[in-house]
């Protein structure tokens, strides 16, 4: 680990002048992600600015009925809150299917938006990558890429984001509240993550001097009908080769708005508006969900390894909608798919 | 409680007050409050740190290093590389006999595998030796990695596992096969497996002259100290290795690496007391693995589902500079009738580190394959898969035609069969859902494991007091040593296990031979038994000449020894205590040595071996693909038991390595590169707790009046095989779907054809 220096923000503007004063420093709060990143030298700030006494670990209620969570509460804090778990169960299951009690015991919420791939050659210093050191190449396109992305994907980078709660904040259209050298401003989730493009070194469009502060739930009511499906390689404590997060209301028997993001298969938390769109009006059954989950995979690619994820995704889509639908919503406590 | 027959010692010690209890682990306090002193947690005075620098290459040469940049770092005391490293005594790269490794220990620039060791930095704290090793920067001429078991030349080499020849045959298996009516060829696939203790290799080393004190976890205490009084030219007797507890060993700590001796020079360069732990990527490499298999199974049966032959083909690899090569197919050597056996290897020279023994080496990969094939001939049958291996139940060893010293796997397979529910199994697969509508499928496998033993001693006393001491440089890897050696102790004493010492995990001690080969409690408890009954015989011998002893005269009745007291067999009414005896003899204490080895005669006469059947049962999502082993029943026979509670947690480990041999692990290697793509406990993936619902082991009497006095097989590795043949079948049973790649993913499934939606 390389030696950096440590500073403690107080409040919210000693962050922002703190982050001003060096832009290339990293924000510390539960450090699962970055501590692990520094110990292998693919994170090397010259500073890290730790947040944890900022009061910025609150759940608070919005004028417009929804939730603004707080960037420091912690994952399970917010998985378990009881205003989460009625009205968002979508958030609190996908937060549940993420790693461990432990790590949800210190993760917060700006840092899992901000945690990054799990790549291999991403965490491996002897290979090259793009997204670590841009211009160096992506061994991953050619080589070990069972674990990696199926859409949106560069000539630079098939590297995925690796968060479950992200995915489900997606699908429930949140927005994340951001304070930065020109002051506040919000970013719809859609935005905040990028695509690889030819800059996959840039994982987000924060700006340098950006801190997340919260994140922001509208209020939309899905609790009748969700589902978020982690497929992955063991039952707990493992990232998701696919995982589905699926929204819908139904009334008279079709449906009149879904949502629907995909985990485990792109750069960024994979949301289809078009698939949606067809959803809405349908009725709800295989058929509608199989063009649903054709639509979201129209462009999908394969490298080798990772092409099953495709089929994979596809029927994942199928039975998280069906889920949803039935109202039998995915349980990440005995895991046992329905 | 049984008396133990005795069938080489003088029968003065009656057995069972300790042996056979199941005590829970005398160590288990320790552990839980975090007192149990491992390796790593010593720090002697003025110690301090190395880490070690390993290559990014698979293969080529070193051509530079950064050492200034390194030494100029705060905190950095000296960097270790080729141009400096003490001399040793003994070439690393020599192998005068099978069991000597070689090692890479900064011999020369070059690097023969990824996160082989190239450097070693030496400074005040962890923190400044690991950031100096980064600051090394190497710079390689890269050689094109030779990588996977098609990657170099094949070739037959003189020996598997060790020294085992490489092809064996018994009968004519191409006129078995023939000769049959039906036919069954298939390969299966294992990956590169790494042994992953939770503790990693650590060493702490300190010099005092030519003497040297080491902390260091090892199998083999005795093994070690010679492996490192040649390397260092230095006399056994100086050197101490402590070794009270191993975080975990499985083989990977049997011999000592190439780290633990870099540990060792490291201190010799400094002059100060060395740390040295490996990061967990650094055990990928240096430290051993299983290698990978692609391995061939021929069948034949007649027409009632004998076996008419079978032929059992090993691909695996070794490193370039050294042989371990996973001996696989001999795991066909013993379960089996066939009238024709054919056991074949050969290998590939990949830039890998040197595969290593790992938990039922051979036997884990060799009884996959096997058990898996058996399956698929059952299946070709129209038999049920353990009514066809009762057909071809082996009466005698097939391929030397010995009889079994003991065999109780007709009852392991009954009662397996039984606590399972195997009899309502329906004979096609795909036939079972649950309620929610996953599939289920019920698997099975015979589990076997060599009941082996090495040579072992001991030291008993027996004090004034009446109390006993034991000694013998025993290894505790988690397994339970500590306990199971002291309940043998105690009874070898006549006494309650609290009023015996018992001392062991230390080299100055007698030598208890290596923690492996599931030969352990067989070795050192046979040498403490040895030990029990000789300073018993002493203690008798002083008691029945002594003219006032209530037992004067006894000698030709004999005596027996219990409860700190020797009794006269013929008559309980007449005892003495130790104590008394002492007294009158005015001896502070009396003491005896004792030794263990295996009887080459009997060895000769019988075959040994212990035996399981594991019964499994898997959900699979239909659509999806995800498997679940939702049960597992395994039932098993080895002889003596001296602990239940121990060797029931042996056999749960060993059947939970299983599951994750079959579904989870894998090192993922760039084929480009040859590094090892997953080198960490997140990627490398192994079994949670979610991953075990419910796993059951039967201990199964057996009686086993050979393999030796005490009656004791091993139960350590037998848990492994079995167990992942199991989970395979019943994975085609639930989807009909034949994956015969390991680890099994759902993306086999999907490509064998899964239904959808």
């Amino acid at each position: 680990m390389k030696r950096f220096d440590y500073v403690r923000a107080n409040d919210v503007g000693e962050a922002v002048a703190a982050l001003a004063a060096s832009p290339a420093a990293r924000i510390i709060a539960g450090g699962t992600n970055l501590v692990d990143l520094m110990k292998y030298d693919v994170e090397t700030p010259e500073r890290v600015i730790d947040i944890n006494r900022l009061p910025l670990n609150t759940i608070e209620a919005t004028e417009s009925g929804g939730l603004k969570i707080g960037a420091l509460v912690s994952n399970a804090d917010l998985a378990y809150d009881s205003r989460i778990a009625e009205r968002y169960p979508l958030l609190s299951s996908a937060l549940l299917a993420g790693a461990s009690p432990q790590l949800r015991n210190l993760a917060t919420t700006g840092g899992n938006l901000l945690q990054r791939t799990r790549c291999y050659y991403f965490y491996d210093t002897g290979t090259p990558c793009n997204k670590r050191e841009p211009g160096s190449g992506c061994p991953a396109i050619e080589g070990v890429n069972r674990i990696h992305a199926i859409l949106g994907t560069s000539d630079q980078c098939i590297a995925t984001h690796p968060s479950d709660m992200c995915v489900a904040m997606a699908a429930l259209d949140a927005k994340v509240h951001v304070i930065g050298p020109g002051g506040e401003r919000t970013i719809a989730f859609e935005d905040f993550h990028r695509l690889p493009g030819d800059m996959p070194e840039k994982d987000t469009n924060l700006q340098p001097g950006d801190l997340i502060t919260a994140v922001e739930l509208p209020a939309e009511d899905f609790t009748a009908h969700h589902s978020y499906l982690k497929l992955r390689d063991r039952q707990s404590y493992a990232f998701a080769l696919v995982s589905v997060a699926a929204a819908l209301k139904i009334e008279d028997g079709r449906i009149t708005q879904a949502r629907l993001a995909l985990g485990g298969v792109a750069h960024k938390p994979w949301r289809d508006t078009e698939a949606e769109a067809m959803l809405k009006n349908s009725t709800p059954g295989v058929a509608s969900f199989s063009a649903a989950a054709a639509k979201v995979l129209e462009t999908a690619r394969g490298y080798g390894e990772n092409s099953f994820k495709i089929d994979l995704a596809r029927r994942a889509i199928v039975r998280t909608l069906k889920q949803a639908a039935d109202g039998t919503p995915q349980s990440q406590t005995d895991k046992r798919i329905r | 409680m049984s008396e133990i027959s005795l069938t080489q010692n003088p029968a003065h010690v009656r057995h069972g007050s300790n042996v056979g209890q199941p005590l829970t682990r005398r160590d288990g306090l320790l552990k839980v409050t975090g007192a149990a002193r491992y390796a790593a947690d010593n720090h002697p005075e003025s110690m301090v740190y190395a880490a070690l620098a390993v290559s990014s290459i698979a293969r080529g040469r070193v051509t530079a290093l950064d050492v200034a940049a390194a030494k100029a770092h705060p905190g950095v005391i000296d960097v270790m590389t080729p141009e400096n490293r003490p001399p040793l005594a003994e070439d690393p790269d020599a192998k005068n006999h099978p069991f000597m490794f070689r090692l890479d220990v900064l011999q020369n620039d070059r690097v023969r595998y990824p996160n082989q060791p190239i450097a070693v930095v030496i400074a005040d704290t962890l923190e400044a030796a690991t950031e100096g090793a980064a600051l090394l920067a190497p710079r390689y001429d890269v050689e094109p990695a030779r990588v996977g078991l098609d990657g170099n030349e094949v070739f037959t080499p003189q020996g598997v596992g060790v020294g085992n020849p490489p092809n064996d045959s018994h009968g004519d298996v191409e006129a078995g096969l023939a000769a049959a009516s039906r036919r069954v060829e298939a390969t299966y696939e294992t990956p590169a497996q790494y042994h992953n203790p939770m503790e990693p290799h650590a060493i702490v080393a300190a010099w005092d002259g030519d003497r040297l004190s080491i902390d260091t976890p090892t199998q083999g205490l005795a093994m070690a100290v010679g492996r490192v009084a040649g390397l260092f030219g230095i006399a056994p007797e100086d050197i101490h290795i402590r070794s009270p507890f191993l975080g975990g060993g499985f083989g990977g700590k049997g011999v000592m690496s190439g780290p633990q001796v870099l540990g060792i020079l490291a201190a010799r360069m400094v002059g100060r007391p060395v740390k040295l732990v490996l990061r967990r990527e650094q055990m990928y490499g240096p430290v051993g693995h299983r290698g990978p298999t692609r391995q061939t199974l021929r069948l034949g049966t007649a027409g009632d589902g004998a076996l008419t032959a079978l032929a059992h083909h090993t691909r695996t690899a070794s490193s370039t500079f050294d042989d371990f090569f996973e001996p696989a197919s001999n795991a066909s050597h013993t379960l089996y009738a066939s009238p024709a056996i054919a056991t074949s290897h050969d290998g590939v020279r990949l830039d890998t580190g040197t595969p290593m023994f790992m938990r039922a080496p051979g036997e884990a990969t060799g009884s996959l394959a096997l058990e898996g094939a058996l399956d698929e001939m059952a299946e070709a049958c129209g038999m049920d898969p353990l009514d066809f291996r009762l057909k071809n139940y082996a009466e005698v060893e097939p391929t030397s035609g010995k009889p079994f010293s003991s065999k109780a796997l007709r009852e392991c397979y009954a009662q397996g069969a039984e606590r399972f529910g195997w009899a309502a199994r329906p004979l096609q697969p795909r036939q079972m859902r649950d309620a929610s509508g996953l599939l289920v499928g019920w698997g099975m496998g015979t589990a076997t494991f060599p009941a082996l033993m090495f040579q072992a001693e001991a030291r008993a006393a027996i004090k004034s007091d009446g109390t006993g001491l034991m000694e013998t440089g025993a290894q505790d890897m988690g397994q339970g040593a500590w306990t199971a050696l002291a309940q043998i102790a105690a009874d070898g004493l006549g006494l309650d296990i609290d009023q015996v010492e018992f001392r062991a995990g230390t080299s100055d001690l007698p030598d208890a031979g290596i923690a492996g080969g599931s030969g352990h409690t067989a070795t050192a408890g046979m040498a403490l038994h040895d030990a029990g009954a000789k300073v018993i015989a002493r203690l008798a011998d002083l008691a029945t000449s002594a003219e006032n002893s209530p037992l004067f005269g006894a000698g030709n009745a004999g005596v027996v020894a219990r409860d700190g007291r020797l009794f006269r067999r013929d008559d309980e009414s007449r005892s003495e205590s130790y104590a008394d005896i002492l007294a009158r003899a005015g001896l502070p204490e009396i003491e005896a040595r004792g030794k263990s080895a295996a009887d080459p005669a009997v060895r000769n006469a019988y075959a040994m071996h212990a035996h399981g059947a594991v019964f499994a049962e898997v959900k699979v999502h239909p659509e999806l693909g995800q498997i679940r082993v939702t049960r597992l029943v395994g039932a098993f026979a080895a002889g003596r038991v001296i602990n239940p509670r121990m060797v029931e947690s042996q056999y749960l480990g060993g059947m939970i390595w299983g599951v994750s041999f079959a579904l989870h692990e894998h090192a993922i290697t760039d084929r480009r590169s040859g590094r090892i793509m997953n080198a960490n406990l997140a990627e490398y993936h192994v079994p949670v707790n979610a991953d075990i619902p419910s796993v059951e082991a039967i201990l199964v009497e057996e009686h086993d009046p050979h393999v030796n006095a005490l009656g004791i097989k091993g139960v350590g590795e037998i848990g492994v095989t079995g167990t992942a043949g199991a989970i395979a079948n019943a994975v085609w049973h639930a989807t009909g779907i034949r994956v015969r790649h390991l680890p099994i993913g759902l993306e086999g499934l999907l490509a064998g054809g899964l239904g959808d939606a």
